[in-house]
């Protein structure tokens, strides 16, 4: 066993440390170390997207980073995308609202690229949408409702004023 | 609610308040922030970790397993082998979806004398850390004999090939062979003389297919943990499809009682069958209680998933089908070859039913075989067996169609089966909407939209499935506001608390919102079948009704006796009772109800009169004439859902099962060396469709009422896997002039049959 | 995954030092999307893990003075898909960069990841190629150049010695007319590993009418990615307009080499290296005209 090693980042707003060995990926130390099990894995090698969370507001698979790569950084993970007062974010409602998930495994990852995407293009075409979501596999739902759900967002805050985000990051 | 612009429903304003509604589900919260529990999520004190040896060769005898360097790492506190499995009994258990001989079963958890594919299990280890528990696996030795793999049902065939199972015989309908053979079992269907029906057709096609094997690829590996305690008591978690069929499986192979098992559920990341058959509790049961009963979770790796979990069969058809000038059916035939995996249980018994069971035809003959192979034991998935022989059935009435210049839904109505007419095994189908489908799917504006462009094609199929009913029990408690408690124990893989607490509430006269359903584990609910066969929205949804009838029947009459009237005159009134000058609302009887004595009602069911299901399906496609890919341009389902429910989950089940079907019918495949080595174990190569690979996905629900459901309800979730192969190889035919008669119709096989067509070969 | 020591170092400096040190057992890392893959799958093996991505001058992408670009290791595929002069200027190693992987892969991999890694299938190798990229390699005794064409000498080995670290790409400026493309054929739309790839650079002349220089490079079709030359001198020289398609697939298919396994058959790519070729070829002739002259319709592939 090698040394532990301290990692402290910004973790849905705040700050964390946490005792990990070097070897241990950012998903492992996520959900084995920190107990933030809403971030999930399907592959571990980077081919399903489940594991997907926002590193400095970049979309990673948390399963090909180490966790020490993240020292001093700041990460969003699904635990963090509501509100602290509950509300949900708006992509969280669409995709209940749009019934865009089935056993919802998937969904964690699918709700971090779609911010992902609405981030850096707040009103995308399908196409678009498609393609930011290619990376995250679904087997329930054949994508079409989870496709509509982000495409509603972008729609509904397009109409909308621009408010404070919803998330810390 | 947001309108759905993807669905159209074939009928007039639903009669119920409740049903036919679009809420979001109870669990959704849950599931969107990340706190619902699935089975690697759950971590109790003290925990291990487990991992499992798997043989790295697909057929070989196991001469010797030494486990001693493994126990003596330090944090390994225990290995098991085949040695520690009780020999479980030869005795066929069925589990819904699906019949399994427990011995075979037993042997699949732990190899015993033989490997028999690559990724059988061996041994397992649980451990303070995962990385012991792998360091222990390297550890393990095992001297085996090398023997050679059979991989096909072509290899399993021939006279000399290498015999899997040593006491495997062909049972022929309950007689069994002399010698030993590859092929667990011969079935057959008939009726009508075959010859004299194809000497009555003006033409007949007969054509041999070729089917790979598939995944179901739901995204949560299999995972488990147990807890053994010292007086004997066993707790299981388990991502499953089934916690009662988790229960029976695990009591049969390590002999123990099921009182002494409890099963409790987590939530389930995707089944679609794959998650019925036990892989990890036995052993995770086991190595807690070598472990001093620490609790023992274990988690597959997506290349176990891949390798050591079920697939579904590959398969050799062959279809022989004649017709009439005017395109009557006038013979048909089917030879289905399918492969079982390492021990008998294909799905070709189901495949045999699906075959010919759209068409009426008083002639016909299906002939099945369930073939071992040195593959993973092949499990359910949805509608299992019934996507191959479709692909090939649907493939040959298209040829005869258009051989016969008949439009490819006309070939069918002309066909088509009705009420009373029988199935491929003779039974008679009930009340059933294929017509509707067909008819629904002619006035479609998909249809009636004409395809322009070079390079591309419509192609049409359809599909029947039988569904199932299956057990069900259900707990309802009044509570005094007025809600109500409701205790299921159905697992619920998507969307299924909403849509059985929706027919609680419209039982009750009550909003669903009042409905506070959750999944109880085996100790807290009578018995369950798994959520599978289509079954849980109908029966366990029977069982929502019954419960609605109850509770409602009770409080009437406990307010008849509270206001001293005869029970007779108590009446539903608005949202609430009414007798004479009484009147209270729902949340004020419960509360008068209860003063005296809680008031909760059970009930238990078994459903016979599920209604069959029908789907079908359309697609345009363009193929690409240098590369030979098959991009999907549009897709509509149409599908008879007897009454959907939630009819934002029911085309959510169609599209999931198209999906599937495409990923099927273009690209999924098992690749193996001639060593039997499965090449592609992860989700890179086990090509499953992503976001880019499938258009919008159009819907189109029919309503012919099930007479068999209080709400007319057929299963769904199944039916809609059946077509889309045979859909997208007639729209591939019409876009190329080629049929292709192998699964998956995948760029390079594509581009050969075009070559073969043209000439052109890349070496000139 | 194995155990393993990490050390994040800030200089190049330290990096070869520990390099040095700890010989074999040491591996680079850089986006990761490869080397953790493997390690957990053990395909390879490491006992300290060097993390390279905080060395600063890595992360850089510097616009030399001559049009050319300096592409330090570290960069990522996403920062080069922001990188207006990327996109526009190399368009060939834009189609390449901006197709590795999906947008999370996106996220950490990196050009020199991908070369180094070394796979015939790679996909930034071909447009590299054609590019006449150099890559600059530090070492124990000190910096060196070689044309990223001579890099891969196997699959998933390099000209790499013990104790060297990549540390930038220097893609020269291109000339004027000038054009590029990378095509590559997946079984999916993402998400997939090059069946065949094919990348094409071409100069003209003449406002627009003749070829001046002509580079090919193919993916997936050999041991490590091919340089075609037998297209380019076939094509030097020659009026754009009588160049027989046919022709050049034909050379394509001829220069490739391929197998047959699990992501395509023989068959397939040597059919996929013309087919890709020539649809490159007319992606870059459209590329290179429009660099002069408001963009021409092309015909349809």
């Amino acid at each position: 066993m090698r040394k532990k090693s301290v990692l402290e980042f910004t973790l849905n707003g705040e700050t964390r440390a946490v005792l990990c060995e070097p070897q241990q990926t950012l998903l492992e130390v996520l959900r084995d170390e920190l107990r933030l099990t809403g971030t999930k894995e399907g592959c571990s090698n980077g081919n399903c997207g489940a594991c997907n969370v926002l590193l400095d507001g970049v979309l990673v698979n948390s399963c090909l980073i180490l966790a020490l790569e993240v020292q001093g950084r700041t990460l969003l993970t699904v635990e963090g995308l509501a509100r602290s007062d509950g509300t949900l974010h708006p992509l969280q409602q669409a995709f209940l609202d749009h019934a865009a998930l089935q056993c919802g495994i998937c969904t964690p990852g699918f709700l971090l690229s779609a911010k992902a995407l609405l981030d850096e293009h707040p009103l995308p075409t399908e196409s678009q949408v498609r393609f930011w979501l290619a990376g995250n596999l679904c087997r329930c739902t054949g994508y079409d409702k989870i496709v509509r759900a982000v495409l509603d967002v972008a729609r509904t805050q397009a109409a909308q004023p621009p408010s404070v985000s919803a998330t810390p990051v | 609610m947001p309108s759905v612009p993807a669905s159209s429903s074939e009928t007039a304003a639903p009669a119920w308040r409740v049903v036919g509604t679009r809420p979001v589900r109870p669990d959704g919260v849950d599931k969107v922030t990340g706190r619902a529990l699935y089975g690697a999520d759950l971590s109790l004190p003290g925990m291990l970790t487990g991992r499992v040896l798997r043989s790295p060769l697909a057929h070989a005898r196991i001469k010797k397993i030494d486990t001693s360097a493994a126990r003596a790492l330090p944090g390994v506190r225990a290995v098991v082998t085949s040695a520690d499995l009780p020999r479980a009994a030869d005795r066929i258990e069925d589990l819904g979806e699906g019949a399994i001989n427990l011995r075979y079963l037993s042997d699949n958890l732990l190899a015993g004398e033989k490997v028999l594919y690559h990724g059988h299990a061996i041994a397992a280890v649980a451990a303070t850390s995962a990385s012991i528990a792998e360091q222990a696996l390297a550890l393990i030795r095992v001297d085996y004999e090398p023997l050679a793999p059979v991989m096909t049902v072509t290899e399993a065939l021939k006279p000399d090939a290498p015999l899997l199972l040593a006491d495997l015989h062909t049972d022929r309908m309950g007689q069994r062979d002399a010698a030993p053979s590859n092929v667990a079992s011969h079935l057959r269907h008939e009726r009508g003389k075959l010859e004299e029906g194809f000497r009555k057709a003006a033409l007949i096609i007969d054509r041999r297919f070729r089917t790979e094997t598939v995944h179901q690829g739901y995204i949560e590996p299999q995972a488990a943990t147990a807890q053994v305690q010292a007086d004997g008591q066993v707790t299981i978690w388990s991502s499953t499809q089934g916690i009662f069929a988790v229960r029976s499986q695990v009591a049969e192979v390590l002999g123990l009682p099921v009182s002494q098992i409890k099963v409790v559920p987590t939530e389930i990341g995707g089944g679609f069958g794959g998650k019925i058959s036990v892989y990890l509790e036995p052993l995770a049961v086991l190595l807690s209680r070598h472990a001093g009963f620490l609790p023992v979770r274990l988690v597959m790796s997506r290349t176990e998933v891949l390798t050591s979990t079920g697939p579904t069969s590959g398969s050799d058809i062959r279809i022989r089908i004649g017709a009439d000038a005017e395109g009557r059916l006038t013979a048909m035939q089917a030879e289905l070859y399918y492969e079982a995996g390492a021990y008998p249980g294909s799905p070709v018994g189901a495949a045999a039913v699906v075959s010919f069971a759209p068409y009426a035809c008083d002639t016909m003959r299906v002939d099945g075989y369930d073939v071992v192979v040195n593959r993973p034991r092949a499990s359910a998935y949805r509608a299992p067996g019934g996507t191959n022989v479709a692909f090939a059935v649907e493939s040959v009435i298209d040829e005869l169609a258009e051989s016969l210049d008949l439009d490819p839904i006309e070939m069918r109505l002309i066909n088509a089966v009705r009420e009373g007419d029988r199935r491929p095994d003779n039974l008679p189908l009930s009340k059933i909407g294929y017509v509707e489908c067909l008819q629904a799917l002619r006035q479609s504006d998909h249809y009636r939209t004409p395809l322009t462009g070079r390079h591309r094609g419509r192609g049409v199929a359809c599909g029947y499935w039988g569904n199932w009913g299956g057990q069900s029990s259900a707990t309802a408690v009044l509570n005094s506001d007025g809600s109500v408690g409701f205790n299921v124990a159905s697992t619920d893989i998507g969307g299924s608390r909403a849509s059985l607490a929706m027919q609680l509430a419209e039982s009750l006269g009550i909003d669903y919102s009042q409905v506070k359903p959750r999944i109880g584990d085996t100790d807290s609910v009578s018995y369950n079948d798994v959520t599978g066969g289509s079954r849980t929205t109908f029966a366990t949804g029977w069982a929502a009704y019954e419960l609605g009838q109850k509770l409602s029947a009770e409080l009437r009459q406990r307010l008849a006796l509270l206001w001293e009237v005869p029970v007779d005159t108590v009446t539903r009134q608005g949202d609430g009772f009414a007798a004479g000058e009484k009147r209270v609302g729902f949340a004020e009887a419960a509360r008068l109800a209860c003063e005296d004595a809680p008031l909760m009602v059970s009930t238990t069911v078994h459903p016979k009169g599920y209604g069959a299901a029908f789907s079908v399906q359309c697609a345009d496609v363009e193929v690409d004439p240098d590369t030979g890919k098959v991009t999907v341009l549009r897709y509509t389902i149409v599908q008879d859902a007897g009454k959907a429910v939630h009819p934002s989950y029911v085309e959510g089940q169609m599209q999931g099962g198209v999906a599937q079907g495409i990923g099927w019918a273009l690209n999924e495949e098992y690749v193996y060396n001639e060593k039997g080595e499965l090449l592609n174990g992860s989700l890179l190569d086990y090509r499953m469709p992503t976001a880019c690979d499938l258009p919008m996905i159009d819907t189109v629900i029919v309503e012919v009422p099930n007479p068999g459901h209080p709400y007319g309800v057929r299963g769904v979730g199944e039916v809609n896997i059946i077509p889309p192969a045979g859909t997208l190889a007639n729209a591939i035919h019409r876009a190329t002039g080629v049929r292709l008669t192998a699964l998956p119709m995948s760029p390079p096989r594509v581009l050969a049959a075009l070559w073969d067509k043209s000439g052109y070969s890349p070496f000139a | 995954m194995q155990a393993f020591d990490y050390h994040p170092v800030s200089t190049v400096n330290e990096a070869l030092a520990l390099l040095a040190r700890e010989g074999a057992g040491a591996r680079l890392l850089n986006g990761g999307t490869d080397l953790l893959a493997q390690l957990k799958e053990g395909r390879r093996s490491a006992n300290h893990v060097i993390d390279i991505k905080r060395i600063p001058e890595l992360s850089e992408v510097r616009e030399l003075q001559d049009g050319g670009i300096w592409l330090g290791a570290a960069v990522t595929c996403r920062t080069l898909s922001h990188h207006a002069v990327w996109r526009e200027r190399f368009p060939g190693l834009h189609d390449a960069t901006h197709l590795i992987g999906g947008v999370q892969i996106q996220g950490r991999a990196t050009v020199v990841g991908n070369l180094c890694n070394a796979s015939p299938a790679a996909d930034s190798i071909p447009a590299l190629i054609v590019h006449r990229v150099q890559v600059c390699i530090a070492g124990p005794s000190g910096l060196r150049r070689v044309p990223v064409e001579g890099f891969c000498t196997a699959p998933g080995r390099t000209v790499l010695l013990p104790g060297e670290v990549v540390v930038a790409l220097e893609v020269p400026p291109p000339p004027a007319e000038f054009g590029a493309a990378y095509l590559r054929f997946i079984p999916r739309n993402e998400m997939d590993i090059a069946v065949a790839g094919a990348a094409v650079a071409v100069e003209l002349g003449g406002e627009g009418s003749r070829f001046q220089s002509v580079r090919v490079a193919l993916g997936a079709v050999g041991p490590t990615p091919l340089a075609v030359d037998a297209i380019g001198a076939r094509l030097a020289g020659r009026p754009v307009a009588e160049v027989s398609l046919d022709e050049i697939a034909s050379l394509a298919r001829a220069a490739a080499r391929p197998i047959s396994d699990l992501r395509g058959t023989l068959a397939q790519r040597r059919h996929l290296a013309g087919v890709l070729t020539v649809r490159a070829l007319r992606v870059a002739i459209d590329r290179a005209r429009r660099s002069v002259t408001p963009p021409p319709l092309s015909p349809p592939l």
